[in-house]
């Protein structure tokens, strides 16, 4: 009998926070508190956190490599940029609405990444986000083309909290989104809904051997991917009060895939460590070579793929010969 | 005829210019123990995908309890009670048996869509998933990840996964396949202990499995039915000796006991 | 309107030999290489230096360009592509992405980030009509010149795919690598050289297309899309496949941009991913063959 809670424990073991998380969100909000004139990069990394844990349950969880992610996220940037600027400028109302319009381009989009190989889908998620970025710059009337989308003034949040020049307000709404949609994702991957995506990642054909329907539980895992990915586009719009065409480029798309991967795929955190990490290495090299990072960006994802991913946090292991490609 | 829980009539695949399946009818009856052997590239493997709905036919209908199902999603086939196991394990590699038999047994129950409770909350499927490791003597690797299990523990995880779907119909795929002679025992009682009114259609190069497993045989040369009847009948034939020929005798092994 | 079909073969000739490489790298290795359009990048700077620093002519310049990145090529497959056949989809894409930006800041770095500019020699360029009105035929002399080189070379090509043994080691190598392995083919030896001579025609495509595409250091990632709608929609298990492909994307693309210049480069997305969401596999795929 004491076996049949030996594996209730072992599977609810694996959802229990561990000791160092709440001391890693605690950090995180003190931050632009005690480190006030960082406020903008916590927020900056709030932000691409976001972006990557939403990339994280596409291509984490669900196993879909999708180069055009960025499509979302720069989706619902404009939304919240238009909806501050035309129609009402409070934050978490623009939010709802940044939120609102990615889960439905992303319920639209869905249906492209169920079938075909990983070629196939590349090129549709591709598609899609330099679809995006050509009707936003065709738009100009609306999107203001090129130039991007100025003048965007947010009102207080929750009707207090107005945003300083300092940032700190900035830093803190975004993290507290990120927080809030964090611990939403998490309950999502631990339950049953979850373990059918991990088990569509890991062997898609056994997944719908045993009865899961794959094409609903994909489109499900997109569209909110979607969602929190238009919450990171939103956050941005109002804490910049700008939107440009940037946010819909390949840069965009490209960069969140490495964030995601530098920090690991498939354990929710990789996003936020990978944020961290490449913010303050873009920082750091951009102060170094600021036109060419890009090259050493790229040598880096050379260098990561050669050496192997998982190999990365382990330099020990990197001139070993691998066993497990 | 509602004795007979799974058929499939006049089925035929090509692929291109092969002929992979050839109008191949068979019928497997309630609480059956059938048996379908044939010579490698038979195309065995192919009538079990036809079956479960990941190939589509070319011709040809299939039905489960009089239903018809030949233009039904494989999942949904999954759902109505026809489960299969792969002659290669495809296993879920990052997953620990634990953590893969409770995802099986909460997608049966209705719950897979579940997001909010974790997996696991629920005692009902966390003690059906314990039920399964023990009699699959997975116990005392539950924990492990798939990917770092013995290649005899993987296969038992294979067939387990296939009962934890709860089958009426269960198609077996050479379930002993490269698997070492001192692990075959585990695998071979669990498929003995199998219950009564879960009908099965087993595919076996393993002439020891099928003829005391069986109680009916079908045989499949070049995507095409040659025989069907009971194991004696099969046995005396001299079409499956002749199509059998060159196939090798394992050591030891003898004719039939009912020879 | 003729002209624009004129126009619109001759681009859909050029993104054929430009594309033609990646189609048989990633039907052949199953790898997808995000990187093919630097090869072309490079093959067109090779040009633009050989004719600006050396006064070479520009129709010695098309071999070298070809040669270059041939054996850029063989020397990347060498020692980082070959390590990573056997790597998950997504690690390939993160290696040739980086290999990109690697070639995009270096050019950046050598060249500057201009338009380079390629002087045609005088026989390629000007204009022949034939034909009035509605039916005007207008043929630049320099795309007809492509549609030679590339029709040409497409000839010589599906001739070396059926009737070399080399070829026919291709096809099995793309069919079936173990069995092919088993056979006693050197499948290391086919790959090397099928993916230099497949960055050789990109290279060359690069050369060629350098005045009618434009060229500077964001080539690679401005042209990609095209390469991958080729091969994605033309299959790799063909040579008429991506060819057709291309030819379909090079109209498509044109007349979009004539006919509906507010729309431009809709049509040509648009049109690629309905057909992907109709036909995942490609639009030409062989019956019974690899996806």
């Amino acid at each position: 009998m004491s076996d049949s809670s030996r594996a209730h424990l072992s599977l609810l073991d694996a959802t229990r926070w561990r000791a160092w998380e709440p001391l890693l969100w605690l950090a995180a909000f003190a931050a632009p508190l005690l480190l006030s004139q960082y406020a903008a990069i916590v927020n900056e990394i709030a932000i691409v956190a976001l972006f990557a844990l939403s990339l994280d349950l596409v291509l984490g969880f669900t196993g879909i490599v999708s180069l055009g992610h960025a499509a979302f996220f720069g989706f619902g940037a404009y939304s919240a940029a238009l909806f501050a600027k035309h129609v009402m400028p409070d934050p978490l109302v623009g939010l709802a609405v940044g939120i609102a319009t990615s889960t439905l381009l992303g319920a639209f989009a869905s249906f492209t990444v169920q079938r075909g190989s990983d070629l196939t889908r590349l090129m549709v998620t591709l598609g899609a986000a330099l679809i995006l970025l050509e009707l936003a710059n065709k738009l100009d009337w609306l999107t203001g083309g090129a130039d991007g989308l100025q003048g965007v003034v947010m009102g207080p949040v929750l009707g207090r909290f107005e945003f300083d020049l300092a940032g700190r307000t900035a830093a803190w709404y975004s993290l507290t989104v990120l927080l809030v949609l964090f611990v939403i994702a998490r309950r999502l991957v631990h339950s049953p809904f979850g373990a059918t995506l991990k088990a569509i990642r890991d062997n898609r054909l056994r997944a719908m051997a045993i009865g899961i329907p794959v094409g609903s539980r994909i489109t499900v895992a997109y569209t909110i991917a979607a969602a929190l990915a238009g919450a990171a586009g939103a956050l941005l719009a109002q804490t910049t009060g700008f939107a440009s065409l940037d946010v819909f480029e390949f840069h965009r798309s490209a960069d969140v895939m490495l964030i995601l991967v530098v920090g690991g795929t498939g354990w929710l955190y990789g996003g936020v460590l990978g944020a961290i990490v490449f913010k303050l290495m873009q920082d750091f090299l951009s102060a170094i070579t600021p036109q060419y990072w890009t090259f050493w960006l790229g040598l880096f994802l050379v260098v990561l793929v050669i050496v192997g991913r998982d190999r990365l946090l382990r330099p020990w292991a990197w001139f070993k010969r691998g066993s497990a490609a | 005829m509602s004795d007979v829980v799974l058929s499939c009539q006049g089925l035929v695949k090509k692929f291109g210019g092969i002929t992979a399946t050839s109008d191949v009818t068979l019928d497997l009856r309630r609480g059956a123990r059938h048996a379908l052997i044939g010579p490698n590239g038979a195309g065995k493997t192919t009538l079990v995908n036809l079956l479960t709905g990941v190939l589509e036919p070319t011709a040809g209908r299939i039905l489960l309890e009089g239903q018809d199902i030949t233009r039904l999603a494989p999942h949904l086939r999954v759902r109505r009670g026809m489960v299969r196991t792969f002659q290669i394990n495809q296993l879920f590699a990052s997953m620990t048996p634990l953590q893969t038999l409770a995802l099986v047994v909460s997608q049966q129950r209705g719950q897979g869509g579940g997001f909010w409770q974790p997996l696991g909350r629920d005692r009902a499927v966390a003690q059906r998933a314990e039920e399964l490791l023990e009699r699959f003597r997975l116990a005392e690797v539950m924990d492990v990840p798939t990917e770092q299990l013995a290649y005899g523990k993987r296969r038992l995880l294979e067939i387990a996964i296939a009962l934890a779907c709860e089958p009426r119909v269960l198609l077996l795929d050479e379930p002993v396949a490269g698997v070492p002679a001192g692990e075959r025992e585990e695998i071979l009682q669990t498929v003995a202990a199998l219950p009564a009114d879960v009908s099965v259609l087993l595919i076996e190069h393993d002439m020891d499995l099928v003829f005391s497993f069986a109680r009916r045989m079908t045989v499949l040369v070049n995507g095409a039915v040659l025989t069907e009847g009971d194991p004696d009948a099969i046995a005396a034939d001299p079409r499956v000796r002749e199509v059998y020929l060159g196939h090798g005798e394992t050591a030891g092994e003898e004719e039939p006991a009912h020879a | 309107m003729l002209t624009i079909l004129f126009d619109g073969i001759a681009y859909g000739m050029l993104l054929f030999i430009l594309a033609l490489g990646l189609a048989v790298t990633m039907g052949l290795m199953n790898f997808i290489n995000l990187a093919h359009g630097a090869f072309a990048m490079v093959g067109g700077y090779i040009t633009v230096l050989l004719m600006q620093r050396a006064g070479v002519p520009f129709l010695l310049c098309l071999p070298a360009a070809f040669l270059g990145a041939a054996l850029l090529g063989a020397v990347l497959e060498r020692t980082l592509y070959r390590p990573l056949y056997r790597k998950p989809h997504l690690d390939q894409v993160l290696f040739s992405i980086g290999l990109t930006f690697m070639a995009v800041a270096s050019v950046d770095w050598f060249m500057g980030s201009t338009q380079q500019f390629i002087q045609l020699p005088q026989w390629l360029r000007g204009r022949t009509e034939i034909g009035t009105g509605a039916w005007t035929l207008g043929m630049g002399h320099y795309r007809l010149f492509i549609i030679a080189v590339c029709a040409a070379l497409t000839v010589v090509l599906q001739y070396i795919l059926s009737n070399t043994r080399f070829g026919s080691r291709l096809r099995a190598s793309v069919d079936d690598q173990r069995v092919a392995a088993g056979l006693g083919i050197n499948v290391n030896m086919v790959f090397l050289s099928t993916f230099a001579f497949g960055c050789g025609l990109a290279g060359l495509g690069g050369a060629l297309g350098a005045e009618v595409l434009g060229l500077d250091p964001t080539f690679p990632l401005k042209f990609m899309i095209y390469f991958l709608i080729v091969v994605a929609v033309g299959g790799t298990s063909s040579i008429t496949g991506p060819l057709l492909a291309a030819l379909l994307l090079g109209i498509a693309d044109v007349a979009g941009k004539y006919y509906i210049p507010k729309m431009g480069a809709f049509i040509v997305y648009l049109l690629m991913i309905a057909i992907l969401i109709w036909r995942p596999q490609g639009l030409f795929v062989r019956q019974g063959g690899k996806a």
